[in-house]
């Protein structure tokens, strides 16, 4: 059977690995290239490298960061940030990606996703989504750019939609979860997965590894994605998944 | 030396990338000459069979590709996998016809695409009880010549191999140092 992923995510702006970066024994931990190769030998399943750079040069330094990546990095590679059109995706796919993540411009135009996942098959478009709850409206909503902006979308209601227009997967972040570590949103996960059948990424309130247990045990979803708790080695990828191997969740261990 | 089959379709670069990391040299070229001077001939692919074929067809190197077959030593890799084989209902086109089977989307009660680390079960001590990635719609149905495959739903066929030909239907490339291994022995003689 499928195993359940773990996937570290690492900020890139201009180049550089920022926020919350604390590797012990690394030359430079700003390295994007340094980390991947750490991370790969660590055992992670995949890697997401989400660019935050705000400018052109910041973009084309993101792909010589992928091109000098994936020289080392034998596992999938999904690039997220700023993604806006085909010829976006084109570039990062032919630097050597082998995913890459839609959030903004998926809401904006929603027929990106359809084009996309014709031309480059949909096993490498995956649809990011931040969802939040609103206490007034009493229901999740979909936040864009970074999450600093509210939509009036539903969040489930675009969960199916992004996987009828041909996502190949999608990667959820709770933001009412990210940040906090007190785990993961079980609940909004449970329903989304019911909603679709496609593959979905888990993001935001990883805490300590029982809270990857609660998620593959409690959920359909398929991957665990984390940041800060992996790049400050609170969390071992390794000794996360020696804990979900124990635990009867089907992982790969090499 | 490797030749790296030259169609435009598809991300190389990490081919090309993991066979630098195992020290092969190689030429993407789609000449048959050139490729007749190597000793294996990999055939890359991501996308729509159908489309991949039309692309061969253009090119004009569909007999060249079944001819060095013959006498090369041939590793499909992924879409690469699927169009040696006799057709597929992607674009309802006819492959390579290298090998027995054909190809069908996958429809075994599970979500689509078939996406992640799987394990191998062959008869092959190289093969089996590896964890390698996938990540693909379609899949190989009525082969004989399977000889490896992975539980998701029904065992979807995952190496097959008859004479010089190899074919690998998931990522070799991007499945850590076991997928690496794999690569190494389907261009250096099969398994």
């Amino acid at each position: 059977m499928i195993k359940k992923r773990i996937i570290p995510c690492l900020d890139v702006k201009d180049g550089r690995v920022v926020k919350g970066v604390n590797f012990v024994g690394l030359r430079d931990v700003g390295n994007p290239v340094e980390l991947a190769k750490r991370y790969n030998a660590e055992n992670a399943d995949e890697l997401v490298f989400l660019d935050i750079s705000k400018t052109q040069e910041g973009h084309d330094l993101m792909l010589d960061v992928i091109r000098e990546t994936a020289k080392e990095l034998f596992i999938p590679l999904t690039i997220g940030g700023g993604i806006k059109s085909v010829g976006d995706i084109r570039q990062l796919l032919n630097a050597g990606a082998d995913k890459v993540s839609i959030n903004s411009a998926a809401i904006k135009a929603p027929g990106l996703i359809r084009e996309a996942s014709d031309i480059f098959g949909s096993q490498c478009i995956c649809v990011a989504i931040d969802v939040k709850y609103d206490d007034a409206r009493e229901d999740y909503y979909v936040h864009t750019h970074g999450g600093s902006k509210a939509t009036d979308i539903k969040a489930f209601e675009w969960v199916e939609q992004a996987a009828d227009l041909g996502a190949g997967e999608l990667l959820i972040t709770s933001m009412d979860h990210d940040g906090v570590k007190e785990g993961f949103d079980i609940k909004f996960l449970k329903k989304a997965v019911g909603l679709v059948d496609i593959p979905i990424i888990a993001s935001g309130g990883a805490g300590n590894i029982g809270h990857f247990v609660e998620l593959f045990k409690e959920t359909g979803i398929s991957a665990g994605l984390a940041a800060s708790i992996f790049h400050n080695q609170e969390v071992g990828i390794n000794d996360l998944k020696e804990t979900l191997k124990e635990e009867e969740i089907e992982v790969r261990l090499s | 030396m490797i030749g790296i089959v030259d169609y435009s379709l598809g991300n190389i670069q990490n081919i090309k990338n993991a066979l630098e990391k195992l020290g092969e040299e190689y030429i993407l070229s789609g000449n048959k000459k050139d490729l007749m001077a190597c000793d294996t001939v990999i055939l890359p692919g991501v996308g729509h069979f159908g489309e991949a074929m039309k692309t061969i067809e253009a090119l004009g190197i569909k007999q060249d590709l079944i001819e060095l077959a013959e006498t090369k030593r041939m590793v499909g890799i992924c879409l690469g996998m699927q169009l040696l084989f006799e057709h597929s209902t992607e674009g309802d086109a006819d492959g390579l016809g290298l090998i027995r089977g054909a190809v069908e989307r996958i429809d075994t009660g599970y979500p689509v695409p078939h996406l992640g680390w799987n394990t191998l079960e062959s008869e092959y001590e190289s093969l089996d009880q590896k964890d390698v990635y996938f990540i693909h719609s379609f899949m190989v149905t009525g082969s004989p010549s399977i000889i490896a495959t992975a539980e998701y739903g029904s065992d979807i066929p995952a190496v097959a191999q008859y004479g010089n030909v190899t074919g690998i239907q998931f990522h070799p490339e991007k499945s850590g140092a076991a997928g690496l291994e794999i690569l190494e022995t389907a261009i250096k003689g099969g398994f």
